[in-house]
């Protein structure tokens, strides 16, 4: 859920709508923000799954340090959507455990 | 080359950088995040402390009044550049925006990395949905997109009350924030504030297991022992969709572990600390640490301590005389005295003692 | 399964909450005849912590913290005019200003305030305590926004009389 009327912070102005998709789906996002809010924003939290167990893994630090938010981004594996910026036309999937380098 | 390598521009960083360029410093400014500030642009509270500590300001302002101080001087800031060595002659090396390795070699170093989150491990630890306090602040408060609806704050220090706190502003409601010890963490005004509107704090308790399937849908806590151990029958389960952690914070030292430098543990400045100087020269020379990296402190102090390794720096190099290097530290450790008084700032000001060596 | 923690809530001291009998022991707290000279400034702060900008703010020198900045502001109730602006500065959100007298039956307490939407002026509220317990209802008589505030608001909520040292935030 975007943050409309804070009571401190003012609604950042100017920003410029683009779209990527999300394993699959067509998601809305702000030029200017990393792939991890755009997803939170349209409620999805399900950023990968890890190899032996297949458990769902989110955001954690959410400043690139614990990269439990990997996923793959326009083919590149491992990428960490918390601090990676959106692109129009980005195209955002989840892996299971680490990508793979040599696809 | 350059005369002053900084690593991480949050606010002892950026001070570091104000305070030594100003002088006639050749400085570099190296931050892995694609804007300056550090924690500063997370903070909406009005800071404590006096005037000269921009008492009253909102952390994110402050944030803006250091980049603009740093845009007048002549500073080479990088951004989105990952440092991830630094060898022992002096070479900074780095990851640029383009990806691209570079590397740079440094007259004087300054670590200024700042903090990470300590985790608590408990049974759906790793769900989604469980998340740092700081993560949850950094996706409120920058991104400015709600981080869950229905929030469990884990900690009852500053950290833990404020972003309570914040986090009913931004619109979601909290169920309560929960303490292992038997008593708060935090300042008594952060927990007031809280507790007015409504938010309960239950000290000795803890949580035991965070539930959902694919993501976080409720928590169970429990109460805990003077000796922090489970009591059987007093778990709670209450239904949320988010779990922050706010346990503490520790020094993020890592480059200074692969510099080799000496370190102390120092329970209240959060863990290991490379140890310093009381001109925050560390156990190597020309390399310095400031701000939480050099011990966890506060906003304030980290400002300071980047005033004071930027005159050092600046002396050093022979940019301002000893006369004049001597007045401006006499001043800025005279305010970092002031800092680490009171009952909050003795326990960190007796960590630092145990930590520096002349 | 529920909605609310059922769990003990800690008490007041482990839990942050001052007392009121542990303000009455802070220099400078107001007595009874400082409430019947009109509002007045209660500043809840009782830690030692480094911090000033109350005393700086006030233009009456009314507040005095001096140096050490740990030191507890200590409230001049003679020169204190009930003006607001220390609400607005204080970081700990602590001070409050207190009409105990604004008519017979009620008293006008302002409050800092820092949520979105501000009420508006002759709403309903419930009030509640320092633990966020609803204890009676009141009515939004003011809604302050003064200059340099930098987004603290000041509200001023009418409320039954015997409810003046304990009312500090509502709920619409």
């Amino acid at each position: 859920m975007r943050i409309k009327n804070h009571p401190i912070l003012e609604d950042l102005k100017n920003r410029k709508k683009v779209y990527i998709t999300v394993n699959g789906r067509k998601v809305e996002a702000y030029e200017g923000e990393p792939i991890a809010a755009a997803m939170y924003a349209a409620g999805i939290r399900v950023h990968r799954i890890t190899p032996k167990y297949n458990e769902p893994r989110g955001i954690f630090c959410n400043r690139g340090r614990c990269t439990d938010c990997i996923m793959k981004v326009d083919g590149k594996p491992n990428v960490r959507t918390c601090t990676a910026l959106v692109k129009n036309g980005m195209k955002v999937e989840s892996i299971k455990g680490m990508g793979d380098w040599s696809e | 080359m350059s005369d002053f390598v900084i690593i991480g521009a949050g606010p002892a960083g950026i001070s570091a950088a104000n305070e030594s360029a100003r002088y006639g410093v050749k400085v570099t400014l190296i931050d892995e995040n694609n804007l300056p500030g550090g924690q500063l642009f997370t903070q909406t509270h009005k800071f404590f402390g006096s005037r000269e500590h921009r008492a009253g300001v909102r952390g994110f302002q402050i944030g803006y009044d250091l980049i603009e101080e740093i845009k007048k001087l002549n500073v080479d800031v990088l951004l989105n550049t990952i440092v991830y060595g630094i060898s022992a002659d002096m070479e900074v090396k780095y990851i640029t925006e383009g990806n691209s390795a570079k590397s740079i070699i440094a007259g004087n170093i300054l670590i200024s990395t700042g903090a990470l989150e300590k985790p608590v491990v408990f049974k759906g630890w790793t769900k989604p949905g469980v998340m740092g306090a700081g993560a949850a602040q950094t996706m409120m408060n920058v991104h400015r997109v709600l981080p869950g609806r229905k929030v469990l704050m884990i900690g009852s220090g500053n950290v833990g009350l404020i972003v309570a706190y914040q986090l009913k502003q931004a619109g979601a409601d909290v169920v309560g924030i929960i303490e292992a010890m038997p008593g708060i963490g935090g300042y008594k005004v952060h927990a007031s504030k809280v507790r007015r509107i409504g938010i309960p704090i239950l000290t000795s308790y803890t949580i035991k297991e965070a539930k959902g399937s694919t993501q976080v849908s409720s928590a169970v806590i429990v109460g805990v022992d003077k000796n922090l151990r489970e009591i059987p029958g007093t778990e709670d389960e209450v239904k949320c969709d988010l779990i922050c952690i706010a346990a503490g914070l520790k020094p993020f030292d890592e480059l200074c572990w692969l510099l080799n430098l000496k370190f102390k543990y120092i329970g209240e400045l959060g863990g290991f600390v490379p140890v310093h100087n009381d001109n925050l020269e560390t156990s190597m020379e020309n390399i310095y640490v400031a701000g939480d990296v050099a011990g966890v402190e506060e906003a304030s102090t980290a400002m300071e301590e980047g005033r004071l390794a930027g005159v050092t720096v600046a002396q050093k190099l022979g940019y301002i005389s000893d006369s004049q290097a001597g007045k401006l530290k006499g001043k800025i450790k005279n305010r970092l005295k002031y800092l680490r008084l009171g009952s909050f700032g003795r326990k960190r000001a007796e960590g630092k003692k145990k930590l520096t060596y002349k | 399964m529920r909605n609310k923690i059922k769990g003990k809530i800690s008490n007041d001291s482990d839990a942050g909450i001052i007392t009121l009998d542990e303000f009455k022991k802070i220099p400078g707290y107001p007595e009874d005849d400082d409430f019947s000279r009109g509002p007045i400034a209660v500043i809840e702060c009782d830690q030692d912590i480094p911090c000033n900008p109350c005393e700086e703010i006030c233009k009456y020198g009314a507040i005095k913290v001096g140096k050490p900045i740990t030191n507890l502001p200590v409230l001049n109730t003679e020169k204190c005019r009930g003006c607001l602006k220390c609400i607005t500065i204080c970081p700990g959100l602590c001070i409050f200003v207190v009409y105990r007298d604004y008519t017979d039956k009620t008293s006008l307490i302002y409050i800092p305030y820092e949520f979105s939407p501000l009420p508006e002026k002759n709403t309903c509220v419930d009030v509640l305590n320092r633990r966020g317990e609803k204890i009676c209802k009141g009515f939004i008589r003011k809604v302050i926004k003064l200059a340099g505030c930098n987004k603290t608001f000041v509200i001023g909520m009418e409320i039954p009389k015997r409810f003046y040292n304990t009312a500090r935030h509502f709920k619409f």
